[in-house]
């Protein structure tokens, strides 16, 4: 397997740190199957003993890092430690994972691990790839930031990639990954998203690897979200009973102006006509007062309340067949899909309409 | 074992349901490998072109059922284009001229003609149960030729499937002597029903036990057709609208009261909710219900509904239901296993939507939970750790933030911890979707705990090749790993090349590997087909190495790269 990776015919870049790396190919590209993707017993010896190049780059970028404007995402910078923390088990002591089998579960792994410390530790394997990838890769690619960091990880930003550009993320995950990164991605998603708006100038949110759920219209981003096509179709092409917001005009008679309601925000005939209540008290009551204003409202409530009672008001509406009816006849989610309007008359208009009901009326509200 | 004549040990074979537990008894040795093989019936195929129908036909000479997926998943979501493969034909033609007595055809994601259908009906004079899942590329008449000439058949199960409605003709064409169906699914047509046929196949057919109608099929027919068939099981309403006040309402109600063996309820394609209390009856008995296709239906109804069905252990539903919906759904429905929530809008902002409240709720109500879908609009980590501790039993945990890279509301935070809970306390996790703002450590944990965990669905996560190596490190029992929108390249994909061949497959879309790496790995592994999806036009034969690929999906197979692959499709 070795061949894979030091594939001559690639034309390879040299960048002075061969043998090191040859190293650590032959043993990864062997596919092993046993990883130690934890990176443990060899964590730390890998920050002492790596390229000594590599490591002076990580202390740098982790300078640059703490001077940058951070998008959120943790940073790299801090990833490195983690690996190392969960060498000594730090990971129990997060409060997160309250789960107490957890706790052995990660001793033994670790304990698994150490035993088999001969195989290299994951992230020796990260950083013989990423300086392996300066070598190989071609085509008029930039040299990997991976051994460059003279390159500020902004240079490597937005828009379009340089085009080629396949190598540029990966193997910069130990130090430049997290910041570089998102720029990176969030530039390849404006290229190929052309709904998206800028995906990398955000707020306070963490993340900025796509628009963020803030903005308004949603970019759709093909197939996404994931539902099956003849799902997708089928609820599109299926006309729902009732529009998803049911407005009605209520005029008062003697009101100089008319109201609106959305009815699908009530559910039974008592909301209803306390919300009605609510809207209409300062016409009957002639103010809507502002001194003891609380006091003064439910006043006006009771008011209007016994006005009604006292068959002064009644509540009507108008069907869809155009004619005036008595709120209250029939179950409401039928009153709900028929009324058009509503209309609040007084007591003397209405014994026209239904006398008997009148008081019935006046006893449900 | 040696001393046992091949019958016994044919007979203790029998016991072993599973495909993987016959797939490992025929790897004991080499008698056991033969009486195996001559002795097996039914055999599931992931990936059509893992092998070959000849090769299929050689080994197993018994067969009967035979199942077989085509597609990869995402092509569920538009990510692959039409005509990419998964045809059926070769695999019928095969069958056709072997001796094979096929009985069962289930396939899912495939491309099926209606000369495909014409041939199998013509084929296979036992022909007993065609179930289509997805597929497409036929029309009814090709049904109608299913119906013509398949003397003994039981099952015709259509769904989501994408048809080319010519009319109800060909429902008219089960011959009169046909009266073996047990179950009859056609819910996915679009086009008009000879309702007349309809009546009659029910009348005729007395082991119908399953009936999904399409939208064509009226209320009064659906009265008609349970008063001949009161032993019904499953049944699909079509167009459940009419006026409550009628007298064939009121017929429907009475005739619904003797349908007592109705546990499975779905359809309401059209639906006057003022109707549903018709239903309510049968409500008690219900294991299984789907609503996921009732638009018409909305929450505080959906509500009233569910309040009657304390039995349900499958419940697919949307998401107008809201969190206060899934709040009654959690203290109606304790014996609930599987939940699916979908989106009524996906699009639009929402106000009906689900969150993570839902969730939770749902979590506490129905402990027994192991299967779910969730579109919601938001999730905390707080929410997934609380799910997590109250539902170790998940299988199946699908979770669907329809803004795909938002993060913890409340926090702003990644949702790695809450996933890592998930898996943490999953032990038996088998299938996992992401969605959400996520980064490396979610796929640590996922390697780390997700022990048993064969399928994950990544979309938009991650910040480097660390996270899919930690994935392909961590989860040995993974055999379907697909990624779209991730920072995955050539150094996650080629570490650990061996183990593809483990996998059936695994799709990667708009990430970081470029075809310099596709080519690498094709050129090692020559059990693996890698093919390369261009759409655009935009990578020429001699495209540079350098280049990203916009789609990749590889997978193991025994048979070499497909002969029937389309022009866009690159296989290297």
């Amino acid at each position: 397997m070795s061949p894979l990776l030091l594939t001559a015919d690639e034309g390879e870049q040299s960048n002075g740190s061969s043998s090191p790396t040859v190293d650590c190919i032959s043993q990864n590209g062997s596919g092993l199957k046993e990883r130690n993707y934890m990176g443990l017993s060899d964590c730390s010896s890998v920050d002492c003993s790596a390229v000594s190049s590599l490591s002076e780059e990580k202390k740098n970028n982790l300078n640059l890092k703490s001077t940058e404007l951070r998008l959120g995402l943790p940073g790299s910078p801090e990833r490195t430690p983690e690996l190392c923390l969960l060498n000594t088990g730090k990971l129990d002591e997060k409060p997160l994972f309250p789960l107490t089998p957890s706790k052995e579960g990660i001793c033994s792994l670790l304990q698994k691990h150490v035993v088999s410390g001969n195989k290299r530790g994951f992230s020796d394997t990260i950083d013989g790839f990423s300086e392996v990838k300066g070598c190989v890769h071609t085509a008029g690619n930039s040299m990997i930031h991976a051994t460059s960091d003279s390159q500020p990880p902004q240079s490597v930003g937005q828009g379009k990639f340089p085009g080629n550009s396949g190598m540029n993320v990966g193997p910069s995950s130990m130090s430049y990954g997290a910041r570089s990164h998102i720029l990176e991605f969030s530039g390849k998603i404006l290229q190929e998203d052309p709904c998206a708006t800028n995906g990398t100038s955000n707020n306070h949110k963490t993340a900025s690897k796509n628009n963020s759920s803030s903005l308004a219209p949603k970019a759709q981003v093909v197939g996404w979200p994931p539902i099956r096509s003849f799902r997708k179709n089928s609820l599109a092409t299926t006309p729902k009973n009732s529009p998803s917001a049911h407005f009605v005009k209520v005029s008062m008679d003697g009101a100089p102006y008319q109201r609106k309601v959305d009815l699908r925000t009530y559910s039974t005939y008592q909301e209803l006509s306390t919300a009605l209540e609510k809207m209409f008290s300062c016409f009957t009551i002639g103010q809507c007062g502002s001194q003891g204003a609380l006091g003064r409202e439910m006043l006006s409530e009771r008011k209007l309340r016994d006005l009604l009672h006292g068959s002064d008001y009644v509540l009507t509406y108008e069907d869809k067949d155009g004619d005036w009816m008595l709120v209250g006849d029939v179950p409401w989610v039928m009153f709900f899909e028929s009324c058009k309007r509503l209309k609040i008359m007084r007591g003397s208009d209405a014994i026209g309409l239904a006398p008997r009901a009148m008081e019935k009326t006046s006893k449900r509200i | 074992m040696n001393y046992f004549p091949d019958e016994v040990l044919e007979h203790v074979f029998d016991f072993l349901t599973s495909h993987r537990d016959r797939n490992a008894v025929s790897l004991v040795c080499s008698l056991w490998y033969r009486v195996e093989r001559f002795s097996r019936q039914r055999v599931f195929i992931g990936n059509c072109y893992a092998i070959s129908p000849e090769k299929l036909i050689t080994r197993f000479p018994g067969l009967k059922s035979l199942t077989l997926k085509g597609k990869p998943h995402f092509a569920d979501f538009n990510l692959v284009p039409y005509d990419w493969g998964g045809y059926v034909q070769p695999w019928i033609e095969a069958l056709a001229k072997s001796r094979i007595g096929l009985e069962e055809l289930r396939l899912k994601r495939m491309v099926v003609s209606d000369d495909s259908l014409e041939l199998l009906s013509r084929s296979f004079a036992n022909f007993k149960t065609l179930v289509l899942v997805s597929c497409e590329g036929f029309t009814t008449d090709g049904l109608a030729a299913i119906a013509a000439n398949c003397r003994f058949l039981r099952e015709l199960d259509l769904q989501e499937n994408e048809i080319d409605d010519h009319s109800g003709h060909w429902l008219s064409c089960f011959p009169d002597s046909c009266t073996s169906l047990t179950s009859l699914n056609f819910a996915c047509l679009k086009g008009e029903i000879n309702l007349a046929s309809l009546e009659r196949l029910v009348a005729r057919s007395p082991n119908l036990r399953s009936l999904r109608l399409n939208r064509a099929v009226p209320l009064e027919t659906l009265q008609k057709i349970l008063m001949r068939a009161p032993l019904l099981v499953d049944l699909g309403t079509g167009s459940y609208v009419h006026d409550p006040d009628s007298e064939t309402y009121n017929k429907l109600k009475t005739t619904i009261l003797k349908c007592k063996s109705i546990r499975n309820l779905s359809g309401f394609l059209e639906v006057a909710p003022r109707c549903l209390p018709a239903i309510f009856p049968i409500c008690l008995n219900l294991t299984s219900l789907n609503l996921s296709y009732a638009a018409g239906i909305h929450g505080s109804e959906l509500i009233k509904l569910i309040r009657h069905c304390a039995k349900l252990q499958r419940l697919w539903i949307l998401d107008c239901i809201g969190d206060k919906g899934l709040e009654v759904v959690a203290s109606t429905c304790n014996e609930l296993q599987e939940l699916r929530v979908f989106p009524s809008d996906p699009f639009g902002v929402g106000h009906d939507a689900v969150t993570e409240n839902g969730l939770v709720a749902i979590s506490i109500g129905c402990p027994k939970l192991h299967s779910l879908l969730y579109f919601c609009q938001q999730m905390t980590n707080a929410a997934l750790i609380t799910v997590a501790r109250n539902c170790p039993n998940f299988i199946r945990f699908r979770l669907c933030i329809l803004d795909p890279t938002r993060p913890d509301p409340v926090t702003m935070k990644p949702l790695d911890d809450g996933f890592g809970a998930i898996v943490q306390s999953c032990k038996l996790l088998r299938r996992l979707s992401l969605s959400g703002l996520l980064t490396d450590q979610v796929f640590l944990y996922i390697g780390m705990y997700a022990e048993q965990l064969e399928m994950l669905s990544v979309a938009f996560a991650g910040d480097s090749d660390k996270g899919m190596l930690y994935v392909l490190n961590g989860c040995k029992k993974l055999r379907k790993l697909e990624i779209r929108d991730c920072p995955f390249g050539n150094m996650a994909l080629l570490s650990d090349v061996g183990k593809y061949e483990t996998m059936r497959s695994l799709w990667m879309s708009s990430c970081e590997v470029t075809l310099w790496g596709c080519k690498t790995l094709a050129k090692v592994m020559p059990r693996l087909n890698v093919e390369i999806i261009n759409e655009h036009d935009q990578m020429e034969i001699c495209a540079e190495d350098g280049q990203r690929v916009e789609k990749m999906y590889l997978y193991r197979t025994l048979v070499g790269p497909r002969k029937d692959a389309p022009e866009f499709v690159w296989n290297l």
